[in-house]
């Protein structure tokens, strides 16, 4: 007998949103989600004997419109906002706040404020973007026809001077961008960090960074612990059964004269579950070749699938602090420090990586979420978390514990030089690798967005041609995680659009 | 004092050949040149006696065979002559050769990987027809997209319609190709790392970008959508060097009546009431003219010879923007002989074609990490040509010259200005790296030329030396090229215009640029257009 | 996969196949071309000889330039089912079946012999490499290895109807009891000798396919064998006028391969060659189905005929026309040839399906002493195969 309408493969934040939506609407839904946590990245996690952290510790740009339709405001969602910190040398940083670039030179802030009205124009352009599902190019359907012409008019709606200057910028290298507004290394540094972040690009990589700023200045800023507990209650409250610990083994196709569907899941040797559809958080590697297997699919399909680029670029390293990590020249480290003192930094950083290396000075976003959330550390004590960049999935010579324990030194060292007395407040510590994200999380290369945020994965493309709409070559299987349309980040975008989808 | 119809600022190959078209369609028209030579890029120079060095571009494929052949550059002194093969070079022992024979190229490719043979018919049967597409924009104007004008739209609908007729799935294959980098875009075709790297190569030439960086497959395809005799991606050598296309389209435009004068730098370009009316030149004569056109690079045009106060708001922060980056070097050498290579057959049709020393994928990303870090590298990108092999107007018989681009190479120095010292310690690099491929090399050189941005910008004016007049990528392409709006050969002050690489279709010796300028500015004087349409063998 | 030479020659000459000192000696013209790199005879001394060698007696025809794939692995089965058209689960032990394999488009990519050596070992042959296409199909398999025997495996043609009895007399017992498509292996000397009942004639014939180090002991004993049974080399030229009789296509001929088109319009489907047979819908997902369904809904746009062309004039090249005046174009002619078994003016032509229905007309042109005529011919429609003798599934054969 079925007892469901919907399997969702994976807990993460995009499978809850899309089991809740599709749960809201009466379908029956079950999520499978191997880890014993709902939230996959952005579940939190005991590193240390009483301290825990999120893998993504923040949500900068959750959209507003699926924390509306979701309810989770009743659920104890709450929002926080955490402002950018660029350290500088000698407790000299710069940050955003309220609008305003705050310790830069009085021309750096009028250029701001020039650039803020540029940006936010264009993000507020591009906005139902990330909300639409965006159809294939050849679609002649009238909906799709009505998308296409709902999504020009809104380029066109910029104006000829900022759609003309929309069209350049989109694919300029954040360097250029910087260099075109600012003079201070620092600010360069910190405006351009949110086009970066996760990717494999650096500050001089063209056609994706500004993008990808952009897609960043949607949605509203999100404490994420709030958030997936948020998500949890609200997949509660709508009826969604979760099973954790259950790991699913694979996807059960059935196929006739008409073609292939999928049916249901197999998570163990004794156990299949059936279901009308699969939705999969999973990433599209995952997805496409462990779990549904490439015989059901084409050949070319498939090499593109394998042809993906998801290596991940950020590591992640939690310590456990005996009392409130001191930044010079910061009152209270409640933000994102970042460590990135010129855009240089970055991109030499990079370079490092592109060989299969991580660099001696690697570049870092510093959070201290114990600050607003004492429940993670024991009293009195701290948890920092920070991204690392770039630490290569594929390093050279593999991931052997000394080279784990050399790069989360050098972070270490990294924090040190803005925070020094950091080491002698260390009471335990975890890094994370991409590779060890691969292995924990069950993400293909331990990449943020499961695929690279690329214009050529971008869009209609997003994962590839022939599976972008949320559905799959096979009939009943879909996807919803971050390797579609839009992209990752907790945003909720992707499961969102996709119980759209279903339910259209 | 003579007004002039037109004025032609530079004697590049584009200025001559817009100022043919403005000639034959029976306008008075000057070109002035600040050189004693003309060609610009497209040069032949004898810096030592019995020696023509194409001291700047020094192989040609964009040529546009309509315009060869309307300005009848035969008559006129241009033989383009296909070359043979490349010998590219492993960063050990490895050779790869690429024949002009597809089943040779075939059989060699096999012998370091099947698969990658395999897919080199793929890959070019890919290749050809990504360029057919991009082929047919060359010689038309880019469509202003934000604008409501007919011709725009007309425009506008004839690229949706080219682009349409791909089909979905091309379509998506087509946007990734624009987008991607020339490694990530390889990885599909090929295995083996030397080939990436020989196919890579067009890649980054001329280009403040690595193989590695977004964007550099169109760079790629930019350089191999050119032809010789409908063989698409096909180089060739002009006979004489480059300074022949040049000089014979020179000799076109004066059949028709043009005037050229050589020694002729512009100071300033003179505006009055929003009009350009004419230039000064360094000696301080003033030439009045209808309509002035630039030759020059946009950044030079905006920031070097006009007046910020004869420009409308924000253009002179665009020009100031605008990215002209140096990222390329120039050795041109005479031998005393034919330099033998080690690991390469004794074939003469091999030796008539050029050496990549190309290496692998990391060499030449090392080589652009280099670049960014503001000095050259030490195991540099070098792509040679002998044209001397099979040009007996090039070198005295039994003697050769050898033309290096080396890619990278930066404009500016972090280590404080170029000096000479440091010149020639960058042109020390390239021989040693020839040197570790071919024993003895050093003891064939007679003279030497080592031309580094800082030469490149100062001898004929690229700014930073960037051989494009201006990066190619997307946001300086097409309709953004040199600037958004400005995209159609006008530029913001009336009856200024320009026509070298920073506009549409961009660097190369195409004369593309020079021949829809003029179309432009004839479309404008209510004259016939004496342009002709582009033609295609594979149509 | 193939071994890797260090010979910076390698592009510059023709290699020479396991059985080219002994065609060298016959090929007494010097007539030699090329095939995927190897030196392969155009013709040896005169085609029209060596075609009646192939449907009077006996003649041989050198594949060994041919690609051949082994196939091995648990998953070899499955990961070979979902490239090609026809279901492989059903190609029974030590029997060979022809297919076709397409892109995601449906369009095809080549075509070839799957043979079935073991369960999990098959040998996949096709006129063109298929190394990168094998490595895609092969993504995503567990246990698949697929190893390029092109080199390595010396395989020679045995076509006529004279070839069961040569082969007999050559000490193959019970090859007579061989069936169309079957495989049998025989032990030659230290080695095997592998024997499949198949052909690219249309006529009785064998394929053999031996180790490299025997590839010349069986040629001789093969020619010693057949000494009076008419044996004779025969090379591509006379192939190509066997092939066109039996209505088999040929690569580059009468089709493109979808992956190395340039226009994308040049590419074929299954059905507009004809083909639509060997694509089994009722088998498990295969590559390129929901486009091949689509095309099968639709009907294909072009279609491959066969047409007998009224006069004498061989039609290659011709353009075809729905009228004698030409005026509107319907296709072209991809083969043809003067028929010397059948008498006839035979050919394959691309005609869009919607104008078969009407009038045929080829525009042919012919050279008389360097003056060029033209002469519009009337072509019809045929159904069958110009020329397939009963002989060639007969078993057991008779032996002349």
């Amino acid at each position: 007998m079925q007892n469901h309408d919907t399997i969702i493969i994976g807990a993460g934040h995009n499978g809850l949103v899309c089991a809740t939506l599709l749960a809201q609407a009466g379908q029956r839904v079950l999520v499978l989600e191997s880890n014993s946590t709902a939230g996959g990245l952005a579940a939190t996690r005991e590193f240390h004997p009483g301290f825990r952290a999120a893998v993504a510790h923040h949500a900068n740009h959750f959209s507003a419109r699926v924390a509306k339709e979701l309810g989770l405001a009743r659920h104890g969602y709450t929002q926080r906002s955490l402002p950018p910190i660029g350290l500088g040398n000698d407790g000299e940083h710069v940050s955003v706040a309220n609008g305003e670039l705050r310790g830069a030179s009085e021309s750096d802030a009028r250029s701001f404020q020039d650039y803020e009205r540029l940006m936010q124009t264009c993000a507020t352009a591009l906005e139902p973007f990330w909300q639409k599902t965006i159809p294939g190019i050849g679609s002649r359907k009238l909906r799709d026809l009505a998308t296409f012409g709902h999504l020009g008019l809104k380029l066109r709606g910029l104006g000829r001077q900022d759609m003309r200057e929309f069209l350049r910028i989109a694919s300029l290298p954040a360097r250029d961008l910087m260099d075109e507004y600012f003079e201070s290394d620092l600010v360069k540094a910190l405006l351009s960090w949110d086009g970066l972040i996760g990717s494999r690009l650096a500050p001089r990589s063209p056609n994706a960074a500004v993008l990808a700023m952009l897609y960043r200045r949607s949605g509203e800023s999100a404490d994420t612990r709030s958030l997936i507990a948020a998500l949890e209650a609200a997949a509660a409250d709508a009826g969604v059964e979760i099973r954790f610990d259950t790991p699913v083994a694979h996807i059960l196709v059935s196929g006739d004269d008409s073609g292939l569907r999928a049916k249901g899941v197999r998570v163990s040797a004794r156990e299949e579950i059936a279901a009308d559809r699969i939705i999969s958080s999973a990433d599209p590697k995952t997805t496409f070749v462990d779990l549904l297997g490439v015989e059901h699919l084409d050949i070319g399909f498939t090499n593109r699938i394998g042809r993906l680029r998801c290596n991940g670029y950020v590591a992640k390293l939690h310590l456990a602090l005996e009392g409130l990590p001191e930044f010079t020249g910061l009152d209270s480290p409640d933000g994102r420090l970042l460590i990135a003192p010129e855009m240089d930094a970055i991109e030499f950083a990079f370079d490092d990586a592109k060989y299969g290396r991580c660099s001696d000075n690697p570049v870092l976003e510093v959070t201290v979420p114990s600050i607003a959330d004492s429940s993670l550390a024991p009293d009195g004590k701290h948890v920092l978390s920070a991204h690392v960049m770039y630490v290569p999935y594929a390093h050279k010579g593999g991931w052997t514990d000394e080279a784990r324990d050399a790069i989360k030194d050098r972070a270490i060292a990294s924090i040190e030089r803005y925070a020094p007395r950091i080491r002698e407040q260390i009471a335990g510590s975890e890094f994370l690798t991409p590779a060890d994200l691969e292995r924990e999380y069950r993400i293909t290369g331990g990449h943020w967005h499961h695929t690279e945020f690329a214009m050529d994965q971008m869009l209609m493309m997003r994962p590839t041609y022939g599976a972008a709409q949320y559905r799959s070559p096979v009939p009943g299987l879909w996807l919803c995680g971050a390797g579609c349309h839009p992209a990752g980040d907790l945003t909720g975008l992707a499961g969102h659009n996709a119980a759209r989808e279903v339910l259209r | 004092m003579k007004r002039y119809d037109a004025i032609i600022i530079g004697a590049g190959h584009n200025g001559l050949t817009n100022a043919a078209y403005l000639a034959k369609a029976g306008l008075d028209i000057i070109v002035v040149e600040k050189n004693d030579y003309i060609g610009g890029a497209a040069v032949s120079r004898e810096l030592q006696e019995g020696w023509k060095y194409s001291s700047c571009s020094y192989v040609c494929s964009m040529m546009r065979q309509a315009i060869h052949r309307d300005l009848d550059l035969g008559r006129h002194g241009l033989i383009l002559v296909p070359y043979l093969g490349t010998v590219n070079f492993g960063d050990g022992d490895e050779r790869f050769f690429q024949y002009h024979d597809e089943e040779a190229t075939y059989l060699e490719i096999k012998r370091h990987s099947p698969h990658d043979a395999d897919a080199m018919h793929r890959f070019q049967a890919d290749l050809t027809r990504y360029s057919q597409l991009i082929r047919k924009t060359l010689m038309r104007t880019p469509p202003d997209p934000t604008s409501f004008r007919p011709r725009d739209i007309r425009e506008l609908l004839w690229l949706a319609k080219k682009f349409w007729a791909l089909g979905e799935t091309e379509l998506y294959e087509y946007i990734r190709f624009f987008t991607m980098s020339a490694a990530e875009w390889l990885e599909d075709y090929f295995e083996n790392d030397m080939i990436k790297a020989a196919m890579a190569s067009p890649g980054i030439i001329g280009t403040a970008l690595g193989v590695e960086s977004p964007g550099s497959a169109y760079i790629l395809l930019h350089h191999v959508m050119g032809d010789v005799d409908g063989s698409i991606g096909a180089w060739g050598l002009a006979r004489g060097g480059m300074g022949a296309i040049s000089q014979s389209i020179a000799n076109a435009m004066q059949e028709h009546g043009g005037e050229l004068r050589t020694e002729s730098g512009v100071k300033k370009i003179l505006v009055e009431n929003r009009n350009a009316v004419g230039v000064v030149l360094e000696n301080g004569d003033e030439i009045r003219a209808g309509i002035v056109v630039s030759n020059l690079d946009a950044k030079r045009t905006f920031t070097r010879i006009m007046d910020r106060d004869d420009l409308p708001d924000g253009i002179y922060e665009r020009a100031k923007n605008f990215k002209i980056r140096g990222s390329s070097g120039k050795v041109n050498i005479a031998l005393s002989g034919m330099p033998t290579f080690t690991g390469v057959p004794d074939n003469r049709y091999l030796s008539r074609g050029g050496q990549g020393f190309t290496g692998s994928l990391e060499t030449m990303e090392r080589a652009y990490d280099c670049w960014k870090r503001g000095r050259w590298s030490d195991d540099p990108f070098v792509e040679s040509v002998i044209p001397s092999a099979w040009d007996p107007t090039v070198a005295p018989p039994g003697q050769h010259w050898m033309s290096n681009f080396i890619q990278y190479c930066p404009p500016k120095l972090a280590d404080g200005p170029w000096t000479p010292e440091k010149r020639d310690a960058f042109g020390e690099s390239v021989i040693s790296k020839i040197e570790r491929y071919s024993p003895g090399f050093r003891d064939l050189i007679v003279h030497m030329e080592v031309r580094t941005p800082h030469e490149i910008e100062n001898e004929i004016g690229l700014t930073e030396g960037n051989i494009f007049q201006g990066e190619l990528t997307i946001d300086q392409l097409f309709f953004n090229r040199p600037f958004p709006g400005y995209g159609q050969y006008r530029m913001p002050v009336k009856n200024l215009y320009m026509c070298g690489s920073s506009t549409h279709p961009g660097g190369g010796v195409s004369a593309v640029c020079g021949a829809n300028a003029a179309r432009e500015i004839l479309m404008d004087l209510r004259k016939p257009n004496s342009v002709p349409d582009d033609d295609f063998y594979d149509e | 996969m193939t071994t890797m030479t260090s010979d910076p020659y390698a592009g510059e000459r023709l290699k020479e196949t396991h059985f080219y000192e002994r065609e060298a000696e016959l090929n007494i013209r010097d007539a030699w071309s090329s095939w995927n790199g190897y030196l392969f005879a155009d013709y040896y001394y005169d085609t029209e000889y060596e075609y009646f060698c192939i449907r009077n007696q006996c003649g041989t025809y050198d594949i060994c330039p041919m690609q051949k794939y082994e196939i091995t692995g648990r998953d070899a089965e499955t990961m070979l089912d979902r490239m090609v058209t026809r279901d492989v689960t059903r190609i029974g032990l030590n029997r060979v079946a022809y297919t076709v394999w397409c892109t995601d488009q449906g369009r095809i990519i080549d075509d070839g012999t799957i043979f079935r050596l073991a369960d999990d070992r098959f040998m996949l042959t096709c006129g063109s490499p298929c190394t990168a296409w094998l490595r895609k199909a092969a993504f995503g398999f567990r246990d698949v290895t697929i190893t390029d025997l092109s080199d390595d495996l010396a395989a020679l043609s045995l076509q006529g109807p004279t070839s069961c009895a040569v082969l007999k007399r050559m000490g193959l017992g019970g090859v007579e009891t061989m069936k169309a498509f079957d495989i049998r292996h025989f032990p030659f000397h230290d080695g095997n000798l592998m024997v499949s009942r198949t052909g690219f004639t249309g006529d009785l014939g064998y394929e053999l396919w031996i180790a490299p180090e025997l590839a010349l002991t069986m040629w001789d004993e093969l020619y010693a064998a057949g000494e009076d049974y008419g044996i004779q080399p025969y090379g591509e030229a006379a192939t190509n006028m066997a092939r066109l009789e039996a209505g088999f296509i040929m690569p580059h001929m009468d089709f493109t391969e979808a992956l190395k088109t340039v226009h994308l319009e040049h590419d074929q489907t299954p059905f507009e060659l004809q083909l639509g047979w060997l694509v089994d819908f009722k088998k498990p997902h295969f590559s390129g189905r929901d486009a091949l369904l689509e095309h099968k809904r639709r009907g294909p746009v072009w279609t491959l005929a066969k047409l007998d062309v009224e006069g004498n004039w061989p039609a290659e090249d011709a353009i075809m026309y729905n009228n004698e005046k030409c005026s509107h174009e319907i296709g072209y002619v991809t083969s043809a040839m003067w028929s010397p078994t059948v008498k006839a003016n035979i050919a394959l032509a691309m005609i869009r399906t919607e104008s078969l229905k009407g009038e045929l007309w080829a525009e042919i042109y012919k050279a008389k002493e360097l003056r060029q005529y033209r002469r519009m011919a009337k072509c019809t429609l045929k159904k069958k195969p110009f020329w397939m003798p009963e002989r060639a599934r007969t078993t057991p054969p008779a032996d002349v």
